[in-house]
């Protein structure tokens, strides 16, 4: 797993006090991971600050899952 | 009790009476203030007179620019915002039927769209800090309505209703958001008033005197506090019984 999905999944974890097994590339931080809608922004607020970049809000909507999450900061780094 | 040291306020308006006296009301339980208002030299004044913790940081919050610009500068000077009181307010008083656009424009855009903006570039900190306080000075117009005042009433009662709706969206994360609702109280602009028009405005209310600008910063101190923490969602009226609501 490369280093952007460790750092990713560390947040997701942290955030949503979920067990690192449960963090699976399509796993969807609402349906599957317990998150809120406010979660979700927060989970995105957490990204940026972590990997120095901006989500604008039409691209943070589409971030659904995890695999989402790291293919988009993949993306943006 | 209400002891608010390490904690940093955005008082807008503070230039004003009510203002003025919130900053001094946060400022004695130990709060660092950042003072904003359009005119400088009455906010270096107050600041002044505080002392040490306060910062000033000048906005026009009738200008869309200058209002996404106040946190900003406001977490740079004071080093975050925990506490926002949104208190700045203008009145365009006229007959409805005689309201212009620009009237009705002027007054939600200053007292109700510039209190949206500053809450929501203040939540990205309280979120992180999973502590806030966020009041806004709404009026006892905003329940009861008054005559030339229907921008002015629409204003404050649609602060009302966003702020209940905010204090939903983020309860959880220890952010409470309340209004506090002055009735009359005596500051330059009910100096302004004869004594007729004094008269009338005693007689509604039954404590029978104006308040005072120490009794509004008394009700906001008490919502900012750690004590007020489980309050939120909430109008408190502080009008000497003129409407009991």
């Amino acid at each position: 797993m490369s280093d952007i999905a460790d750092r990713v999944k560390k947040i997701v974890v942290e955030h949503l006090g979920v067990d690192e097994e449960k963090v699976t590339e399509s796993a969807s931080f609402i349906d599957d991971l317990g998150a809120d809608s406010l979660d979700t922004v927060e989970l995105v607020m957490a990204f940026e600050e972590e990997f120095g970049i901006e989500i604008p809000d039409d691209a943070a909507e589409t971030i659904q899952t995890f695999g989402d999450a790291v293919k988009f900061i993949q993306g943006a780094v | 009790m209400f002891d608010l040291s390490g904690k940093k306020a955005l008082v807008t308006g503070a230039s004003g009476g009510i203002g003025g006296a919130v900053a001094q009301a946060l400022h004695a339980a130990g709060a660092t203030l950042v003072l904003s208002g359009t005119r400088e030299a009455p906010l270096r004044e107050l600041a002044a007179t505080l002392g040490e913790r306060v910062h000033v940081v000048t906005a026009d919050l009738g200008n869309a620019e200058a209002v996404e610009a106040l946190p900003k500068a406001a977490a740079e000077a004071a080093g975050g915002v925990d506490i926002l009181v949104n208190n700045a307010g203008i009145t365009r008083d006229n007959l409805f039927m005689r309201m212009s656009d620009e009237e009705w424009a002027q007054v939600l855009e200053v007292n109700l769209t510039s209190s949206f903006r500053l809450c929501r570039a203040v939540l990205r900190g309280m979120m992180k800090a999973r502590w806030g306080r966020i009041v806004n000075i709404g009026s006892v117009v905003g329940a009861t309505g008054n005559p030339g005042q229907g921008n002015y009433a629409a204003a404050k009662a649609g602060l009302v209703g966003m702020s209940k709706s905010l204090a939903y969206e983020v309860a959880s994360r220890g952010i409470t958001v309340n209004c506090v609702s002055p009735g009359f109280i005596e500051t330059a602009m009910t100096e302004k008033l004869n004594e007729e028009q004094k008269g009338r405005i005693l007689a509604q209310i039954p404590a029978g005197r104006m308040g005072s600008a120490s009794e509004i910063a008394a009700a906001v101190l008490f919502l900012t506090s750690p004590e007020a923490g489980y309050i939120t969602g909430a109008t408190l009226h502080v009008n000497g019984g003129m409407a009991m609501i």
